[in-house]
């Protein structure tokens, strides 16, 4: 059975404003990818996940080392809107 | 046409003989594009400018005796995922429009220093995410073989030109076949390298803990030459491994007498076309012959792996995409608050695939579900690591169809997300291990198209999987072309 996901809920977590039409193809879809997905509840066995890496690499520090990077003027350049030396955007809360 | 330009060795043979030149190998390239491109849209960014620069100063080394090595002079193509200073850069998504990166990625600047001509920014699936390389926001990429086909994805425009001959080799990145798949649909060698080897840096992600940089080639030794030009420890990757490396030729041309070669089991049945499993079946019997050791191996994890991939990378692509937010670099679509900005930019910018991953992402992480879906694919991603561990013990490499079927025609499978995304079922599980894997082409079918063979190894394994490949590649003798009707379509 398709799984029922509430879309209008995923897609304001991800930060996607759809359609109504959008929502309702979207929530379709998933529902039959995620029936898919939801075999992976079949496996056998409950083996230990590791969050390591393939070759088995730990975290480490860098050497604490001054070293050139990107000019701020280079980084904003690719801005929709900088103003100052910031990147411009509008408030986060309403007002 | 049919395409006659060399390899990326035959190239250098040509250069260090004096018989062609830099400029000269770039202007063929580039002759085949201008015939080429209005029919198969292999690449996004042509940069001719930057590429006479380097051909010429190429040409000019050379010429003082200053010999960079096997790369040098020679035209190559870069999937435009990979970051290159102040040239456009889109991953073929609206939201990086015009993008013009500040830095190149670590492989662009090794390929720079191996003398290489870049020659530009082939097309892909909008963030490599595809198998069709239709899911591009600049228009699609077709199969040289037949151009009413999809020269698979995402990393389809690297592969087209390639094919076609408007590049010598190209790179491409693979996060659950989209090197080799392409290569398999398109008659190439495609590699994806251990986890860890070719740096990332520069490369825009999709699944961080998946993603991986490597060669699509006429030949096995054509992908060698371009593996060791950029991989090897990068200090600006996280993940890039330090240790050694193993030699990709080392064992090359020595055949197979002895090799034990493990047949999956549950990469073949329902689903795998019936000329592509006789091609299998007859190149495994051939192997067989030279003497290596067949044996038919079972790894049932492999048959959950698709689903794990379904959760993890689009988990994985839903945390990197929140970058694209309207706010540093890209489309930006006003809005009262930041939100309301990001929300708009964001559903304008990013096509239906990638709005469907970024979606499944979410919803696979969110409080409720992440235990049952992300953690649980996590486990399998154990298990395969586990059974593949358990399988190495008796085997040396695993072989299988890189692809279930042959190209399959444009439009035939955007309609049905899961029917695209059963394309990548052989390819997944190399990906979720961290393991090397290569595609190699073994033969044609009744219709003319391209078949691949995939040889896995264990991680760090490249000198055996080249071994094999290269035997594999002798054996199949694979030397068809596409044809081209340049006043088709």
């Amino acid at each position: 059975m398709p799984v029922d996901v509430d879309i209008a809920y995923v897609a304001r977590l991800a930060r996607l404003e759809l359609s109504d039409d959008e929502l309702e193809t979207y929530r379709a879809q998933l529902g039959v990818i995620l029936e898919h997905a939801a075999r992976v509840q079949d496996l056998e066995g409950d083996p230990h996940v590791e969050a390591t890496h393939t070759l088995g690499l730990e975290n480490v520090f860098r050497d604490d080392v001054v070293t050139a990077s990107l000019s701020r003027d280079e980084v904003l350049a690719a801005a929709p809107e900088a103003r100052d030396g910031y990147f411009v955007a509008p408030p986060a809360l309403e007002t | 046409m049919t395409p006659d330009g060399p390899t990326i060795v035959e190239a250098g043979r040509r250069l260090r003989e004096g018989k062609t030149t830099a400029v000269a190998l770039l202007e063929s390239v580039l002759d085949v594009a201008q015939l080429t491109e209005a029919i198969v849209h292999a690449y996004l960014t042509i940069d001719r400018e930057g590429a006479f620069a380097s051909a010429a100063f190429a040409d000019e080394e050379l010429a003082n005796g200053r010999d960079r090595g096997p790369l040098h002079g020679v035209p190559v193509a870069l999937k435009d995922n990979m970051c290159t200073r102040g040239v456009e850069t889109t991953a073929a998504s609206q939201i990086l429009g015009g993008y013009l990166p500040p830095y190149d990625a670590t492989v662009v600047t090794r390929l720079r220093q191996a003398g290489a001509v870049i020659v530009g920014k082939t097309n892909l699936d909008e963030f490599a995410m595809g198998s069709s390389t239709e899911n591009s926001a600049y228009g699609p990429t077709f199969n040289p073989w037949d151009v009413s086909r999809v020269p698979g994805g995402s990393s389809g425009g690297s592969a087209a030109a390639v094919a076609i001959g408007s590049a010598l080799g190209a790179l491409g990145s693979d996060t659950g076949g989209s090197i080799r798949q392409p290569a398999a649909l398109t008659g190439l060698v495609g590699l994806k390298p251990t986890y860890g080897t070719v740096s990332r840096y520069g490369l825009i992600a999709f699944a961080s803990s998946l993603d991986q940089i490597g060669p699509l080639t006429r030949t096995v030794e054509d992908a060698a030459v371009l593996l060791e030009a950029v991989w090897g420890h990068d200090p600006l990757d996280a993940t890039s491994y330090d240790g050694a490396y193993p030699d990709p030729r080392a064992e090359m041309g020595r055949g197979v007498d002895g090799i034990r070669v493990g047949v999956v089991r549950e990469l073949s049945g329902e689903g795998y076309e019936p000329e592509v499993e006789t091609a299998t079946a007859n190149m495994v019997d051939r192997l067989a012959g030279e003497g290596a050791e067949v044996v038919e191996v079972s790894l049932p994890s492999f048959e959950i792996a698709l689903s794990a991939y379904y959760l993890i990378a689009p988990a994985e692509a839903s945390a990197n995409l929140a970058r694209f937010d309207g706010i540093r670099f890209g489309l930006r679509i006003p809005g009262p608050t930041t939100e309301a900005l990001m929300s708009a930019t964001r559903a304008e910018g990013f096509g239906p695939e990638v709005t469907r991953r970024i979606l499944l992402g979410t919803y696979g992480l969110s409080a409720g579900y992440y235990e049952a879906f992300y953690g649980q694919a996590q486990k399998v991603r154990a298990a395969i690591r586990a059974d593949l561990a358990r399988v190495y013990t008796d085997v040396d490499v695993l072989v299988s169809p890189t692809s279930p079927t042959v190209a399959f025609e444009a439009g035939a499978r955007v309609a049905d997300p899961l029917a695209m995304y059963l394309s990548d079922i052989c390819t997944i599980p190399s990906n979720l291990a961290g393991d090397p894997a290569v595609s190699v082409p073994i033969a044609l079918d009744g219709r003319g198209l391209p078949i691949g063979f995939q040889v896995m190894a264990p991680a760090l394994g490249e000198t055996t999987l080249f071994r094999v490949a290269a035997e594999v590649e002798r054996l199949a003798g694979f030397t068809a072309r596409p044809v081209i009707d340049l006043v088709a379509s």
